[in-house]
């Protein structure tokens, strides 16, 4: 797998202008973009499952499923996911192959506040999928106190 | 030593898909909190997670402070050759651990 | 957050969610039966409840020989699976050649300074959190059963005292909450009927374990009351009286809880 990947993406956005008319935070819109480069992601082929409603945002399941047939000629190289609101708009990179037989990755996130999330996947034949979906988070009534 | 639990089948058939589930011990400390003192608390996270099956790199995760503390991670794999899975997270403050898993494939 | 807090306190606009707001004792629910199903799932898998990282650390302390003594856990109880079976559904307790009832983290602290020649762990230590998370899980699925024992009963008295008590800023009793409105939702939280079935938790709040005084504690802040320091009685007690209204329901621990 890729390391080149991660790198190309970077040197690709000092070029690309930032577009006003996204919906999405300058920030999360800028992370993307060092990974697509000049390519617009395709909506599709990407399900992102993340619960609408979370009791609380400090850990939140979290997967991403690519429809691929994961063969040496046709694979998911990469999958990213972003979100809005956190400090900073990475939340994980994962590269894959071949030889994962299924795209599907994963995790559990935090989130500070209800936000959206964006997975961006990339494919063997250099093309870009997305899919996004949007979390409610409803924190817990009794806490710690406050520091 | 670190807490790791690891899921994983004990055999699998030739060319079938695995899952391996991996849940390791680690505060993932996103460095934008204050501690009790006011200041702020340094950041500790697992930076990255490599999977290899018999050395060959099958699964790799670059991971933020939004991944969530005692991070957990699922991944799918398919079953080529018996032999040996290590798993392996690294991270902030030098922070190295290692799981191998014998997977044994017939 | 104070603000936030206050503010839910205040108004309390409890949105009836469940007509019924008796508790009759055979419809009690564990906190478990309140949560999503993600997070059902994430207690019901061991491989995936992050508690269970602790239940294999505590495993590990458990065979480590430590204090003045040189001895482990094991040395003297052998296998927690045979030793330890059951011990968590009856405690609160009061040791031997003792008068006053002590929680499990007290009972292992015992065995650390008396047994094993060791210091006293803190409150919410991580190892100490760990033993008794390792303890706990051997009584999985066990109901709870507090002991007879006639000792006891002052101090689950004063515990039923304490959660009936109208208390801090707002004016708040446990009583208020988990058992006239539980089930119903405060600030689009179910409250749960605050049944002590599956401590030392994973919290996800905290991301973290932690006892169930840490989670009491939590409750007392939210309601602006006076929060005791970790290692006053009134836990214990609270304990005694949580306990035997949760008599018969089964053990869960480590669950997880929002
Ligand atoms: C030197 C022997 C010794 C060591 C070491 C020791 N214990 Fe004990 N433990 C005892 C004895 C004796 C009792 C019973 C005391 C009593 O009945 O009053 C006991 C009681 C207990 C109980 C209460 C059991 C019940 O049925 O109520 C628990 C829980 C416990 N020990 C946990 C631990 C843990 C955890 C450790 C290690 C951190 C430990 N012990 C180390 C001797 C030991
Ligand atoms: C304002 C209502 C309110 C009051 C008063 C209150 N609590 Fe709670 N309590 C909650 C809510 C809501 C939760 C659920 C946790 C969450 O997500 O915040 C909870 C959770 C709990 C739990 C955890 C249950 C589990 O499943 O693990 C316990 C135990 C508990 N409370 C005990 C108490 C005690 C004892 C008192 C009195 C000292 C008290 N609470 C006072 C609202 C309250």
């Amino acid at each position: 797998m890729d390391r080149r990947l991660f790198l190309a993406g970077t040197a690709a956005v000092v070029f690309v202008p930032l577009s006003p008319a996204t919906a999405t935070p300058d920030a999360m819109a800028e992370a993307i973009r060092k990974i697509v480069g000049t390519a617009t992601p395709t909506e599709g082929r990407v399900k992102l499952d993340v619960p609408p409603l979370v009791e609380n945002g400090s850990t939140v399941p979290l997967t991403v499923s690519v429809d691929s047939p994961m063969t040496e000629a046709d694979h998911v190289k990469a999958i990213h996911v972003f979100n809005e609101k956190n400090p900073q708009p990475n939340i994980f990179s994962a590269r894959l192959g071949p030889r994962s037989g299924k795209a599907i990755v994963g995790t559990r996130i935090k989130l500070g506040d209800s936000q959206r999330i964006v997975a961006i996947v990339e494919t063997s034949d250099g093309k870009f999928w997305s899919a996004g979906a949007d979390v409610i988070v409803t924190l817990a009534a009794c806490l710690e106190e406050s520091p | 030593m670190s807490n790791i639990l690891v899921n994983a089948p004990k055999t699998a058939r030739r060319g079938a898909v695995i899952e391996i589930k991996a849940l390791i011990m680690h505060p993932m400390e996103t460095g934008f909190r204050p501690g009790p003192n006011g200041r702020i608390i340094p950041r500790n996270i697992i930076e990255r997670f490599t999977a290899t099956w018999n050395g060959a790199e099958i699964f790799a995760m670059d991971m933020s402070p939004a991944i969530a503390a005692n991070p957990f991670v699922s991944f799918f794999a398919e079953a080529k050759e018996s032999g040996t899975v290590v798993l392996r997270w690294t991270g902030d403050e030098g922070f190295v651990a290692e799981q191998r898993v014998d997977i044994a494939v017939e | 957050m104070t603000g936030r807090l206050l503010a839910i306190g205040l108004a309390l606009v409890f949105a009836a969610s469940y007509a019924a707001a008796q508790v009759g004792a055979d419809k009690r629910r564990s906190g478990y039966q309140d949560m999503g199903e993600a997070l059902q799932k994430m207690q019901d898998d061991d491989t995936a409840n992050p508690g269970m990282l602790f239940v294999q650390l505590g495993g590990q302390l458990w065979n480590r020989a430590v204090g003045a003594a040189d001895k482990s856990c094991a040395d003297c109880h052998g296998a927690a699976a045979v030793s330890m079976k059951g011990v968590a559904a009856r405690y609160p307790a009061i040791p031997g050649g003792s008068d006053r009832p002590v929680d499990l983290e007290g009972r292992i602290n015992l065995c650390r300074t008396e047994q094993q020649k060791a210091d006293r762990l803190p409150p919410e230590n991580r190892d100490l959190l760990a033993l008794t998370v390792y303890v706990a899980h051997q009584s999985r699925d066990l109901q709870i059963a507090p002991p007879y024992d006639p000792r006891l009963d002052a101090f689950r008295q004063e515990g039923a005292e304490i959660y009936r008590r109208r208390q801090g800023q707002l004016n708040l009793s446990c009583a208020i909450c988990h058992d006239d409105n539980a089930g119903k939702k405060l600030a689009g939280i179910v409250i749960p009927e605050a049944h002590p079935t599956g401590y030392p938790i994973y919290r996800l709040e905290w991301q973290a374990l932690g006892s169930l005084k840490r989670r009491l504690r939590n409750c007392l802040v939210g309601i602006r009351a006076e929060a005791w320091p970790l290692d006053a009685p009134e836990y214990v007690a609270l304990e005694l009286y949580l306990m035997q209204r949760a008599r018969g329901l089964k053990l869960e621990t480590p669950a997880v809880r929002p």
